[in-house]
């Protein structure tokens, strides 16, 4: 204990540790270790049969790669949007920023319906886009519109108080030098800003994999095709099918744990490398 | 690189920054812009630089045109108050940046950036930090390193941003003697902005003086600081007192002195500001001679070569401290306490009709 604890003037270090390791164990661990234990009822071949079938796989696929692709298109988009509401004055861009949040609020099942209406066959969008040949309601594609909207706040959020930060000097100072503007941009502001981007890509990712509510109504939750892990742990508990739909929990825990973990530490990297402290 | 500036003004919304500046600047010269905050020596400054855009006005350099010219295209080498270092990068990639951006056909070899970059490292007397972070310096090494960066796309011109102002105040005169003796043996057309007067003076070949948009002065620091144009300069340059009086053909009066004053011979009975400089005051125990004014002593401020007297004048609404400096033996000989009633006489002054002030 005494070996990374330093004295510090700030009191109640044995507390505060105390407090949010309890916290963190009521909130978080306990819940999560009983998804464990209830999947411990299964034996390894059993578990393993259970989280293999092609139809659970096909989802993974889906949900992990929809959700990496809507995260990494907001991280450009939301970078765009950001920079714009930093950079520019133009009427109503209060009302613009506030709208920014709305995915946050807005309760999924909503942003699902409004989402489908609009990219249905019929809606206003599926119209226009249908006679092109393509389908994006009740298809992957539907699933990839979905995500992308309820992360965009994530990266806004996290990228727009850093690029606030930045000072124009830097960029004068650039100019100065020489630099043109994409110099400017790659050399100066991208390595500043890209810790925040990371995060941002980090959080609409993992609340991407998460997402259930809007997703359901747009991607038409067809087998092997457009259906998504948490639906599938939805339907074994309806089907009080227990222990098979913690397993599937388990799964998707272990990757998103992993996957989180390794974003963690390219942000770490990152920041170490620019030097930011 | 000779610079010259003609009719520039510049507005910010309502407020006027520049009005109608002309100025011209000699190749080589070590130039100084001095003003209070909100005179416009920044706005200037920035518009030579081309970060600010003139309303109206042409900026020559080597009596070209360079009002439209690009940033990048100017050659002009910038230093601001903060720094402005790019944070993710090294000292030494600090340094280099400038020597990276540029096109690929007129870039230089990778050794010879790094020859250079280590050169204008030593210059700076920095080398040994070329692999730290900006945050790990102090204030007067980041300055010292913005200087280098600046200096390393080899500039016609150097324009630097009250570059002491965000030091403190040791590490200021150390770095402006540094500039100084950089200046010359660089040779370098050089503007520098700073509100410090004492700054501006000291370093520079010449001080134009600004406020409200306008030039009041511009000069050699002994012409600007010996002979103030106007009350203003007089004012921002040094400590300085005021008396007043009249002047009437040729003839000034304040309290019973009577002083020349053939600059104003055509001067019908008018109201007068005097502005004296501290050291410009004579004291005495006795009326020596025919005039003088009677003050008293209120406070004594004997530390240092100089002695400096508070004085206030008698018989007068005006309760406005007069500031005396005299010499250390002047003082011994006077043996001058608190409270003491003395005489005193201007060696010299300038009169400006009250109107002006």
């Amino acid at each position: 204990m005494s070996t990374f604890k330093q004295h510090s003037v700030l009191p109640g270090f044995n507390l505060a540790l105390g407090f949010t390791l309890l916290y963190l164990s009521l909130v978080v661990l306990i819940p999560l270790s009983a998804a464990f234990i209830r999947t411990a009822e299964l034996n390894w071949p059993e578990f393993w049969a259970t989280v293999t079938t092609p139809r659970v796989l096909a989802s993974y696929r889906l949900t992990f790669g929809a959700s990496f692709a809507a995260a990494l298109t907001n991280a450009v988009f939301g970078l765009l949007v950001a920079w714009v509401l930093v950079r520019y004055h133009f009427p109503g861009k209060r009302v613009v920023d506030a709208l920014i949040d709305l995915p946050f609020a807005l309760p999924t099942a909503v942003a699902g319906i409004a989402l489908t209406a609009l990219y249905a066959g019929n809606g206003w969008i599926g119209r226009v886009l249908e006679p092109l040949g393509i389908k994006i309601a009740f298809t992957p594609l539907g699933v990839y519109v979905a995500l992308t909207f309820i992360g965009l706040p994530f990266v806004v959020r996290t990228v727009q108080p850093v690029l606030e930060d930045i000072e124009t000097e830097l960029e004068e100072a650039a100019a100065m030098l020489g630099a043109n503007r994409l110099q400017t941009f790659l050399r100066i502001i991208f390595p500043t800003i890209f810790p925040a981007l990371m995060t941002g890509f980090a959080l609409a990712f993992a609340r991407a994999i998460g997402e259930y509510g809007s997703v359901i109504f747009i991607a038409g939750n067809m087998p092997m095709i457009s259906e998504i892990t948490p639906l599938l742990i939805i339907t074994k508990l309806e089907q009080y099918d227990y222990t098979g739909a913690t397993a599937i929990a388990v799964v998707m825990l272990v990757i998103s744990f992993i996957l989180l973990l390794i974003i963690n530490l390219l942000q770490w990297w990152s920041r170490r490398r620019n030097a930011l402290a | 690189m000779s610079i010259e500036i003609r009719h520039l003004s510049k507005q910010f919304g309502s407020f006027a920054a520049l009005r109608d500046i002309n100025l011209n600047i000699h190749s080589g010269e070590l130039l100084a812009l001095l003003g209070p905050s909100g005179s416009g020596k920044t706005t200037l400054l920035r518009v030579i630089a081309g970060l600010e855009t003139a309303d109206s006005g042409q900026v020559l350099f080597n009596n070209e045109d360079a009002t439209s010219q690009p940033i990048q295209e100017r050659q002009v080498g910038f230093v601001f108050q903060h720094y402005a270092l790019f944070r993710n990068m090294t000292i030494f990639e600090n340094v280099a940046f400038g020597l990276r951006v540029r096109p690929r056909q007129n870039r230089l070899r990778v050794q010879e950036i790094h020859e250079r970059v280590t050169n204008l490292l030593k210059l700076v007397q920095l080398d040994w930090l070329a692999d730290r972070y900006p945050h790990q310096l102090s204030g007067g090494q980041r300055q010292r390193i913005a200087l280098a960066r600046a200096l390393a796309v080899e500039p016609k011109v150097l324009l630097l941003d009250e570059p002491f102002g965000a030091l403190d105040a040791k590490v200021r005169k150390e770095l402006r003697t540094w500039l100084r003796r950089l200046h010359d043996e660089m040779h370098i057309t050089s503007i520098f902005v700073t509100h410090d007067q004492e700054e501006a003076l000291e370093v520079s070949d010449r001080v134009v003086v600004m406020n409200e948009g306008c030039i009041e002065q511009i000069g050699t620091p002994d012409e600007v600081y010996e002979r103030p144009a106007n009350p203003f300069v007089y004012e921002f340059l040094g400590h300085v007192n005021l008396f007043h009086g009249r002047i009437h053909q040729g003839r000034a009066w304040i309290g019973d002195v009577e002083i020349d004053a053939p600059e104003h011979a055509e001067a019908e009975d008018l109201a007068a500001v005097a502005y004296v400089r501290p050291h410009d005051i004579e004291v005495d125990r006795v009326m020596n001679g025919e005039s003088a004014l009677p003050a008293q002593v209120v406070h004594i401020l004997s530390v240092g070569p100089v002695v400096k007297l508070e004085l206030v004048q008698k018989g007068n609404q005006n309760k406005n401290l007069i500031q005396v400096e005299i010499s250390k033996e002047r003082f011994r000989d006077l043996q001058l306490v608190k409270g003491d009633q003395v005489f005193i006489k201007p060696r010299r002054l300038d009169l400006f009709p009250h109107q002006l002030h």
